[in-house]
C-alpha cells in the first residue's frame, strides 16, 4: 500500500495514498468541522467549513476533497480559517430560520453544535426571514424547509445507498430548494421506498420522522457508513 | 425503446425521434428540454415524466435540471411576452423601477402569464447588451435606454389591441 507522508498542524503522520486531508486529520484526532461530508457517501465540497491551508498555496483547500500528498504541510486551524468558519456558520443561520427552541432536532443538531465549535455567540448578517413551507404529506417522515441548510446530505445517501434517487436541487442560488420527485408532496414521491435513511442523513432538523420527541430525534449516521461498508464487503466477496 | 406516449400527440413522436437521436441516453437531457420546449412552449410536469421514463432518469433530476436554468419555463407564455433585465448593469440602472412599471401595467407578477393570457412577464439576468442598459426584451426584440415611462407605452398597446 502506497503511503504519503505530511504534516497536519505540524503533527507528522503517514497516510494511505488515497486518503483525503479530512479522513488522515480525524484518523490521528485532529477535528476539522464539516457540514456536507458524510460517511459513506460521495463529497460535494459544498458548505465549505472543512477548508484548510497547505503550505505554498494561497488558496484555501477543502480538505474533504483533497488527498494527501508528500511533503504536504496542513494548517487545519487558524486564526483565518476560525474567522472564515465562523462566517460561514452565521450565514447558514442567517439564510432559513433556525429557531432552536422549537425544533425537533435541538440538542441533536449538527448545525447548532458547529455554532458551538466554532464560538458563534451572535450572527453578524441580516436574518433572512423566508416563508418557507413544511411538507408532511409523508406517512411517517416530513421536511422543514426553514431548517434546510442545502448540504444535499439527503439526495446523494437516497441516490446513492439507497438508490431511489427521490431527492435532487431544483432552482439555483438564493431560491434553491431540495424537492422530492416533480417538486410533488413527499407523500405522492412514488420513487420513495420509506426507507427513512435521508432522514438519519440530514445533520439539522429539516428532515424528521413524524410524531418523534426531540429524545427520539438523535440521528445515527454510523448505520449508514457501516451499512455502505458492509455492502461493499459483500460486492467485493 | 419504442416511444409512444398514449395520448396520440404529434408532438410526442417529435420529441420521440429526438430522445432516438440520442439513444435515449441519459446525459441529452439539456437537449431533450430544449426540444420539448420548442415543442410544446412550456414544461408542464406529464411531459417532464415522459422525459424522465424515457430516458430512465429519475424525476428529481429533470426537475432539478430544468429548473436550474431561467430558458426554460413552466407556465404557458402569454401572447406577448416582456423580459425585464435585472443583471448588474441594468439593475444599477434602474431595472427594479422598470419592472414595477411593467408588472403594474400588466396585471401580473414577473415570472407569469395573465390569466387571459394576453401577456407574460419575466426577468433574466443579463441579456448580454449593458451598453444599452436598462434593458428589456419585448416580443424577443431588445430595447435599450429604457425608461419607466417607454416600457409602459411599449406593453400599453398588447392590451387594447387583442391580438395586435
Ligand atoms: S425515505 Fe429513503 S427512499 Fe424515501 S426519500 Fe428518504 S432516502 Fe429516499
Ligand atoms: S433536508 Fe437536510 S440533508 Fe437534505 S439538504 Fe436540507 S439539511 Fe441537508
Ligand atoms: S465538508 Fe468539505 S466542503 Fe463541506
Ligand atoms: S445587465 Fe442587463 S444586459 Fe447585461
Amino acid at each position: 500500500m502506497p503511503v504519503k507522508t505530511l504534516t497536519i498542524d505540524g503533527q507528522l503522520i503517514t497516510s494511505p495514498a488515497e486518503q483525503t486531508v479530512l479522513d488522515a486529520a480525524r484518523l490521528h484526532g485532529i477535528k476539522i468541522p464539516t457540514l456536507c461530508h458524510l460517511d459513506g457517501v460521495s463529497e460535494v465540497g459544498a458548505c465549505r467549513l472543512c477548508l484548510v491551508e497547505i503550505a505554498g498555496s494561497n488558496k484555501l483547500a477543502p480538505s474533504c476533497l483533497t488527498a494527501v500528498a508528500e511533503g504536504m504541510a496542513v494548517t487545519t486551524n487558524s486564526p483565518r480559517l476560525q474567522e472564515y468558519r465562523k462566517m460561514i456558520v452565521e450565514l447558514l443561520f442567517a439564510e432559513r430560520n433556525h429557531v432552536c427552541s422549537v425544533c425537533v432536532a435541538n440538542a441533536h443538531c449538527e448545525l447548532q453544535d458547529l455554532a458551538t465549535a466554532v464560538g458563534m455567540d451572535h450572527v453578524r448578517f441580516e436574518y433572512q426571514f423566508p416563508k418557507l413551507p413544511v411538507d408532511v404529506s409523508h406517512d411517517q417522515f416530513g421536511i422543514d424547509h426553514n431548517r434546510c441548510v442545502m448540504c444535499t446530505r439527503c439526495v446523494r445517501v437516497c441516490d446513492e445507498v439507497e438508490g431511489a434517487h427521490t431527492w435532487d436541487v431544483a432552482g439555483r442560488g438564493h431560491n434553491a430548494r431540495v424537492i422530492t420527485d416533480l417538486n410533488q408532496p413527499w407523500g405522492d414521491a412514488d420513487t420513495c421506498t420509506s426507507c427513512g435513511k435521508c432522514v438519519q442523513a440530514c445533520p439539522t432538523g429539516a428532515l424528521f420522522r413524524q410524531g418523534a420527541t426531540v429524545a427520539e430525534m438523535e440521528k445515527d449516521k454510523q448505520k449508514l457508513a457501516y451499512l455502505v461498508e458492509s455492502r461493499a464487503r459483500r460486492a467485493s466477496k | 425503446m419504442p416511444g409512444n406516449h398514449p395520448s396520440g400527440d404529434k408532438r410526442f413522436k417529435l420529441l420521440d425521434a429526438a430522445m432516438k437521436k440520442h439513444q435515449f441516453r441519459a446525459d441529452a437531457l439539456l437537449e431533450v428540454l430544449h426540444t420539448a420546449q420548442e415543442l410544446f412552449g412550456f414544461l408542464q410536469p406529464d411531459l417532464l415524466i415522459y422525459i424522465a421514463r424515457q430516458l430512465k432518469l429519475p424525476p428529481s433530476r429533470v426537475y432539478g435540471v430544468a429548473t436550474f436554468y431561467h430558458f426554460f419555463s413552466f407556465t404557458p407564455k402569454g401572447e406577448h411576452s416582456c423580459v425585464v433585465c435585472l443583471g448588474t448593469a441594468c439593475y444599477v440602472k434602474g431595472a427594479a423601477a422598470l419592472q414595477n412599471a411593467v408588472e403594474k401595467e400588466l396585471d401580473v407578477k414577473a415570472g407569469q402569464t395573465r390569466s387571459d393570457g394576453k401577456a407574460s412577464v419575466s426577468i433574466a439576468r443579463c441579456v448580454g447588451a449593458c451598453g444599452l442598459a436598462p434593458v428589456a426584451v419585448f416580443d424577443g426584440e431588445v430595447a435599450g435606454g429604457l425608461t419607466a415611462e417607454a416600457a409602459v407605452k411599449r406593453v400599453k398597446g398588447w392590451l387594447e389591441h387583442g391580438s395586435g
